[in-house]
């Protein structure tokens, strides 16, 4: 008998081509036993968040190291709503500058992350935000 | 309006929910499934199976594709990859060579891990064919693991099943081996434009000619001769086409989706459409009454017990076999049973305490 399992969408919207940490970050979740459906590089938010409907995911995890993330994160959270995915958890890792992190999560971003986070604090809290 | 409403009505939000409770074999997705299969049964189910590698998801890509543009078929497709064996979890990158799907709501593409199952895809892959195939998806595209030889499972599913090769893989023994090549309903050498392609194409050849003796006539020392055929039913067998195709660029796709209508054709016209059906359909039956009968069977036995016997079968006090026997009849009959003077019957060995 299969058990639930968590599942996240680990996705790279916009133009830069750096997804070495978006693999990374998938592998982790991975290896905690969670399904992570990878999408590849130069995701416009559109097919983010049809993917995400298909899939039925709990998590979306976003890589963005452009400096697009003010424009691309409302965009992604307004087509989720739009979709009927309001319980849907976001998460970003890349560069984001401390002045932005307020408005991303006043948007309902879960968690941000910037260079030398820790995989296994972000295993932890997808975990603790989804709780299956 | 009710879950199976919403899913007949093509609502994406409610299959995509469905699909998850179906994976999880949650109470709900069980019933919900219920009342959906008396709308199932019209898709198309093409199976895409072949090695890792071979370009099984860009071929899937194309293909979708070039129905959506020339026969305005709605196509679901469902993506298998492997769970880890060691933490259950899973990588599932097959939409990545999906991306020129997107966009287009006549499309519905669903990840999948196979969560412990081996034969390439997953317990529940059957039944996401299913709730596609009530909510009016024509034609529903399978693509496994990639595995190997042993995945079978997927031409008992599928109506038309393709087997994807690539130049250089094998050579021709591996052809012969018993197992995938067997289930192709349609070969197809993709990566055609890499060099190689007429080896696989002699090699994928000459065991179709092993496998399916027909009369054609062949050149020996300069001389036509004619081989009779060793079937008289020959008109009605279906021998699979040998397509070749480069996917990153969309060649021999239109030949291929060609190939796969005549085999949908075939299988009216011989009426073994409705024979794959019925196969699947027992052979669905068959697994989850296994399924139901060992949960019962275990429901009622005593954990101590089988504690018991496993550890009488580590010791080497009972064979596996005998175990088995004992767990479900209560006794063990004698392999060698000896003549006794009771007269014939078998002899009944008894489990020391």
């Amino acid at each position: 008998m299969t058990e639930k399992k968590i599942r996240v969408l680990v996705a790279k919207p916009g133009l830069d081509g750096h997804d070495r940490g978006a693999k990374v970050v998938a592998r982790a979740l991975r290896d905690a036993g969670m399904e992570v459906i990878y999408t590849g590089l130069r995701q416009t938010p559109e097919m983010i968040a049809e993917a995400a409907l298909q899939e039925d995911v709990d998590v979306v995890g976003l890589s963005i190291l452009s400096g697009a993330h003010m424009a691309l994160a409302p965009r992604i959270m307004e087509l989720l709503k739009a979709n009927g995915q309001t319980d849907v958890k976001v998460f970003i890792g890349g560069i984001v500058p401390d002045e932005d992190m307020p408005r991303l999560r006043e948007m309902g971003i879960t968690g941000i992350y910037g260079p030398g986070a820790s995989t296994e604090d972000i295993v932890k809290d997808v975990r603790e935000a989804v709780k299956l | 309006m009710s879950l199976t409403e919403s899913i007949l009505a093509g609502n994406r939000l409610s299959i995509s929910r469905l699909l998850t409770q179906v994976e999880n074999v949650s109470v709900e997705g069980r019933a919900a499934l219920a009342e959906l299969f008396p709308h199932t049964g019209k898709a198309h189910l093409i199976g895409v199976t072949g090695a890792p590698g071979t370009g099984k998801s860009s071929l899937v890509n194309q293909l979708a594709l070039y129905y959506r543009k020339n026969e305005d078929k709605k196509i679901a497709i469902v993506a298998v990859d492997p769970s880890s064996p060691f933490t259950g979890g899973a990588v599932l990158g097959d939409r990545v060579r999906m991306r020129d799907l997107s966009g287009d709501e006549g499309v519905f593409i669903r990840s999948m891990a196979t969560r412990g199952s081996l034969g390439g895809i997953a317990q529940t892959t059957a039944s996401f064919t299913q709730v596609f195939d009530a909510a009016g998806f024509e034609i529903i595209i399978i693509e496994t693991v990639g595995a190997g030889q042993s995945e079978v499972d997927i031409a008992r599913l599928a109506h038309t099943t393709l087997v994807v090769e690539a130049p250089g893989l094998g050579d021709d023994i591996q052809a012969i081996k018993a197992g995938i090549l067997e289930i192709a309903d349609v070969l197809v050498i993709n990566k055609a434009d890499r060099p190689g392609v007429e080896i696989t194409e002699r090699a994928l050849r000459s065991t179709l000619e092993l496998a399916h003796p027909t009369k054609r006539v062949y050149r020996h020392h300069g001389q036509n001769m004619s081989v009779a055929a060793v079937h008289n039913d020959m008109e009605a067998m279906w021998i699979p086409p040998i397509n070749k195709t480069v996917s990153t660029e969309g060649k021999g796709i239109t030949e291929l989706a060609e190939s796969i209508a005549k085999h949908a054709a075939h299988l009216h016209q011989s009426g073994d459409w409705a024979a794959r059906d019925r196969a699947r359909l027992r052979s669905e039956l068959e697994i989850l009454l296994r399924e139901e009968l060992m949960s019962r069977f275990l429901e009622n036995l005593p954990t101590t017990k089988y504690d018991e016997i496993i550890e009488k079968v580590i010791n080497r006090v009972l064979s596996p076999y005998e175990a088995v026997q004992y767990l479900v009849n209560g006794n063990v009959p004698h392999p060698n049973p000896l003549p006794s003077r009771e007269g014939p019957g078998l002899m009944v060995r008894k489990i020391g305490e």
